[in-house]
């Protein structure tokens, strides 16, 4: 044994990691080169497209009624979808770390279906539930509540394929966080908000956040669910995505890529706004760090 | 306060974590919960403080049934064994929540909460961590942060659950001696779980001694000491 543990001795002066550096720079740059080709270089081609003619004719067809009317509904669906979706994602997490109850390993496979479910599957799916073919949707119909190729359905399809990013953000973090300072400030006199607010919430605000974001960003880019729920009703339930496979469809490339580099920047925009925060909240992030 | 626990048992579906049982805490005591683990001891802890409600029986706080009461309403000031400090706040922050918390009514002036927590921290004999974060603070550090937080909300008892178990032997020491001076100046009835014998001989007035949540002997620790109820009072003693 003896022997063996000699022979295995490191040599002073070079690192514990064994790993020649001719595999660390392959590894270093494969990857690089992978995220250049795979990442950058489709998100450069947009913009250059986009700016092809220059930024007037790209601004003129983002003027346009239809892709105006795009960027408004893309926007209000991701302001009503993802702080519904927050909630309940808080509240699904919530249910699944701090209670036990029957059903519960059920509850966390229903909260991964969006992710496995094909989103056209989904906007099937809702089509046929609220459509005027079911009895549901024709009583829907009946009473003058349009959701199936309408607004409320695109919300809904929105929803169904966004739900899991919360909750499955925030179910590690609180089960790794268990419940002891929940505990503590009952035990101090707090009620149950008042823990909720300045304990829970303060915890999982991280989490909370890269949720929200990842749902926002997959809320506004969208196409599979929406394009068949929404049945493509030009500048009426046509999302950005839905708009610019439209108008590339239709040859009109600048318009489309305008477009598509306006969606790209609204997902640069929420990578940047989630860098910066880090960044102001750097400190106080290696703080409160899990000790 | 004086505590009394009557007939208390507590079943985690199918399985008996406590037989019924029964114990009279003397108001002013300190007394320790001793026991191997699986004993029941923090369970029977819980639910003195609220946390954990009985299967049978109840628990008198100065003669009078405190099983309709809260825990918030119960007042206990709870020390848990990995201490459940709030990571986001700083140490003065951390023994003004239960202050905060209070309803507005009741709830003092931000002056008066400022020197109560001041106070705490100069019994604790920690004056100048007020601004730090508690990842700042060592392991004996954030105990006696936990103790202080505890005792902010003017408690009528105070409940400890392994409250040097995380800690080296040294600081050990020193903190149940700083366990005890709090207990001897604050006079409130005390009552802490432990694993250690030792530790619960050296600083406890009374001990009760548990064992497959049953009590098995309840004594002074000279008596415990000198005439162990049973076999297993006697070999866990030894060990």
């Amino acid at each position: 044994m003896t022997d063996a543990t000699l022979t295995h001795a490191t040599p002073q002066g070079t690192s514990v990691t064994t790993e020649p550096r001719l595999f660390r720079w392959l590894l270093t740059g494969t990857v690089l080169a992978l995220m250049a080709v795979l990442l950058f270089a489709p998100l450069l081609v947009v913009f250059v497209e986009a700016l092809g003619d220059g930024i007037a004719v790209a601004l003129q067809s983002l003027a346009m009624p239809d892709a105006r009317s795009a960027i408004l509904l893309t926007l209000t669906v991701a302001v009503i979808a993802v702080p519904l979706n927050a909630i309940a994602g808080i509240a699904a997490a919530w249910a699944i770390t701090k209670f036990e109850f029957r059903g519960k390993a059920f509850l966390i496979t229903l909260i991964d279906l969006p992710f496995s479910v094909s989103p056209v599957v989904a906007g099937l799916a809702l089509v046929l539930l609220f459509g005027a073919n079911s009895t549901f949707g024709a009583w829907l119909v009946a009473n003058d509540m349009r959701i199936v190729f309408a607004f409320p359905g695109i919300v809904l399809a929105t929803m169904f394929v966004t739900f899991p990013f919360v909750a499955r953000e925030l179910i590690p973090v609180m089960i790794e966080q268990g419940r002891a300072e929940e505990e503590a400030a009952l035990t101090l006199g707090a009620g149950g908000w008042r823990v909720f607010l300045t304990v829970t919430l303060p915890n999982i605000r991280w989490a909370l956040l890269y949720g929200v974001l990842l749902c926002n960003a997959r809320a506004m880019g969208e196409f599979g669910a929406v394009a068949v729920i929404s049945g493509k009703i030009r500048g009426e339930t046509t999302t950005m995505p839905i708009m610019i496979e439209m108008l590339y469809n239709e040859y009109l490339s600048v318009a489309a890529f305008a477009l598509a580099a306006v969606l790209a920047l609204l997902a640069l925009l929420t990578l940047v706004l989630k860098s910066l925060l880090e960044w102001r909240h750097a400190g106080l992030l290696a703080a409160t760090r899990r000790h | 306060m004086h505590i009394e626990i009557d007939a208390i048992a507590k079943s985690f579906g199918g399985t008996d974590a406590l037989h019924p049982v029964s114990l009279a805490i003397p108001s002013g005591a300190l007394i320790a919960l001793l026991g191997p683990s699986g004993s029941g001891k923090t369970t029977l802890l819980r639910i003195l403080g609220g946390l954990e409600f009985p299967t049978a029986g109840r628990v008198l706080f100065d003669g009078a049934d405190a099983m309709g009461l809260s825990v918030q309403a119960r007042r206990a000031g709870f020390v848990f064994q990995h201490y459940a400090l709030f990571r986001h706040m700083t140490v003065f922050e951390n023994i003004a929540y239960g202050l905060r918390a209070r309803p507005r009514r009741t709830r003092p002036p931000e002056a008066e909460i400022a020197r109560r927590v001041t106070k705490l921290l100069d019994l604790i004999q920690l004056p100048d961590i007020g601004d730090r974060y508690t990842s700042q603070l060592s392991g004996g550090q954030r105990q006696r942060v936990a103790l202080a937080r505890a005792l902010a909300i003017e408690p009528r008892m105070l409940l400890l659950d392994e409250p040097f178990g995380a800690l080296d032997a040294k600081v050990r020491k020193e903190l149940r001696q700083g366990l005890r001076d709090i207990h001897d100046t604050t006079g409130l009835t005390t009552v802490f779980v432990t694993h250690d014998q030792e530790e619960a001989l050296a600083l406890a007035d009374l001990v009760v001694v548990m064992s497959m949540g049953r009590i098995e002997q309840v004594g002074r620790p000279a008596d415990i000491r000198a005439k162990p109820a049973s076999t297993f009072v006697r070999d866990f003693m030894a060990t």
